[in-house]
């Protein structure tokens, strides 16, 4: 995984410190915990929504449903991907209706993908909010979306990659610019 | 959630095939593809709103020179819930009556913009065939006694949705296996998942040819019924065979008829399939048809998620030239 021309701009332990930002912002988004549900969008979204709820239920005792949405089938550019990407399927198991739904992702970029993610949870009921958190904010939007919690904004050109690692997926948590 | 990071479903990123023509040529991997494709299909079925937008603005065209009504339904159920514009083309309604070959009504349809064509017909071959005229994909539904993909893809989600997985079970085809296209296709996809496949039936509905397939042959169900996890009950095909192949349905039912009384002596997990359309009382009785090792609903459930994920790959499958 790792080039030359790859370079970290968050460690693991400074990830940690994020998540701590991260949570503590998030939380003011949450008004009734018994009527807000978390909901990360595949793939790397899914465990970010998970370490914030166990923050939270270790500060607070919150305990909220965590779901995961694979924007796949509401892409705008299946058409012309180059290859057909990986359905690894929606898995939302309490009703969406009338909850706040705290939307998580690693990194926001140009808004498609969190429009394709509205999409595809208001295909399954009627929230009665969605607010976006997520980790970093790289800029470079092409819809009028943006975040309501954000632990970390960088400037990149759209030639530069901001991945985000998380140790359930990567092995090791970080942020790296390639 | 634990399975999400690298599943095998990961091979769906290497998916290129246009058409699903047969299973013979397909690789374990992309059986093992379209089945995990299907998983994640099960979920908009059980939607309030049953739609996905992934084919908005394609066009699904159901070509059928057979009569069915499961199949067409349920490929065009499949083909709208993906946001697919879909149109049925039945023998009884098209101009073949007046003459026109298959070929030129085929052609004539897919000059109407049609992205994918599902083709159902009585001569082997026909769906290959069109795949090389035509520049959409083709996905077979059923060719005379070749093959019938979907239909064993969705037997074989069944048994792996149940028993958790295909390896090492032991599935017993009952029946008519000489006209059944059905059993074909499921002897490639279980083989190729490395199930152990026995056909058994009467000796002039089991065809010599069958043992080059490497499955076991049986003539007795009440000697191999304790060894099955799976029974698969294929339909007798009297539209297909001239009749003479057996003395009766009667004498058939008494040896090959799946009944109350003689599951007691099959395994207590046995899972029971019947393709339909099922002809109650000749291949198994209603008590069992209905009963609780049955899958026979669920079997047409999953269907739909099985075509939805055929149509889903298949278009993912086609070059896009212009784009890259």
């Amino acid at each position: 995984m790792t080039t030359q021309r790859e370079q970290v701009i968050v460690t693991g332990e400074e990830l940690d410190a994020l998540l701590e930002y991260l949570a503590d912002r998030a939380a003011a988004l949450v008004g009734d915990p018994e009527r807000t549900a978390l909901v990360g969008i595949r793939t790397r979204g899914v465990p970010l929504a998970q370490r914030l709820a166990q923050r939270w239920q270790t500060r607070y005792g919150w305990q909220l449903p965590i779901g995961a949405v694979d924007i796949t089938l509401y892409r705008d550019d299946l058409d012309i991907a180059p290859r057909w990407p990986v359905l690894k399927g929606t898995e939302i198991e309490f009703p969406v209706d009338d909850r706040v739904i705290l939307l998580v992702d690693d990194v926001l970029y140009t808004g498609r993908t969190v429009r394709a993610a509205m999409d595809a949870l208001c295909d399954l009921g009627r929230p009665k909010a969605i607010r976006l958190v997520v980790l970093v904010d790289r800029g470079g939007r092409e819809l009028p979306i943006q975040p309501d919690a954000v632990a970390l904004r960088v400037d990149a050109t759209p030639r530069e990659r901001i991945e985000v690692r998380l140790r359930e997926i990567d092995g090791e948590d970080g942020i790296v610019r390639r | 959630m634990a399975t999400e990071v690298s599943g095998p479903a990961k091979s769906t990123e290497l998916w290129t095939r246009r058409h699903l023509l047969d299973l013979e040529h397909l690789e374990p991997w992309e059986i093992e593809a379209i089945l995990d494709t299907a998983s994640a299909f099960r979920e908009v079925s059980e939607r309030s709103r049953k739609k996905v937008p992934a084919l908005q603005g394609k066009v699904v065209v159901n070509l059928f020179f057979e009569p069915s009504t499961r199949t067409r339904t349920s490929f065009s159920l499949a083909a709208k819930r993906l946001s697919a514009d879909t149109v049925d083309f039945t023998v009884s309604s098209s101009s073949m009556a007046k003459g026109e070959t298959f070929i030129d009504t085929a052609k004539n349809i897919e000059a109407m913009g049609v992205d994918i064509m599902v083709v159902r017909h009585q001569t082997p071959g026909t769906p290959h065939i069109l795949a090389r005229k035509l520049q959409c994909s083709v996905i077979n539904a059923g060719d005379g006694g070749h093959e019938h993909p979907t239909q064993a893809l969705l037997d074989v989600f069944t048994i792996r949705e149940v028993k958790g997985r295909i390896r090492g079970l032991t599935v017993g085809l009952i029946g008519d296996i000489a006209h059944s296209r059905v059993a074909r296709s499921n002897i490639w996809a279980l083989k190729k998942l490395g199930a152990h496949v026995i056909v058994c039936g009467p000796p002039t509905l089991i065809p010599r040819s069958i043992t080059k397939l490497d499955v076991e042959i049986a003539y007795s169900l009440d000697e191999i019924l304790p060894r099955c996890d799976v029974l698969n009950v294929l339909r007798i095909q009297f539209e297909r065979q001239r009749g003479g192949l057996f003395p009766s349905i009667q004498e058939y039912f008494a040896l090959y008829g799946v009944t109350e009384e003689r599951l007691r002596r099959a395994k207590d997990d046995v899972l029971l399939l019947a393709p339909g359309p099922i002809n109650r009382g000749i291949e198994l009785t209603p008590g069992v048809a209905d009963g609780e090792h049955s899958a026979v609903l669920r079997q047409v459930t999953n269907g739909l998620a099985v075509r939805m994920a055929v149509l889903y790959l298949v278009s993912g499958g086609q070059p896009r030239s212009a784009a890259e």
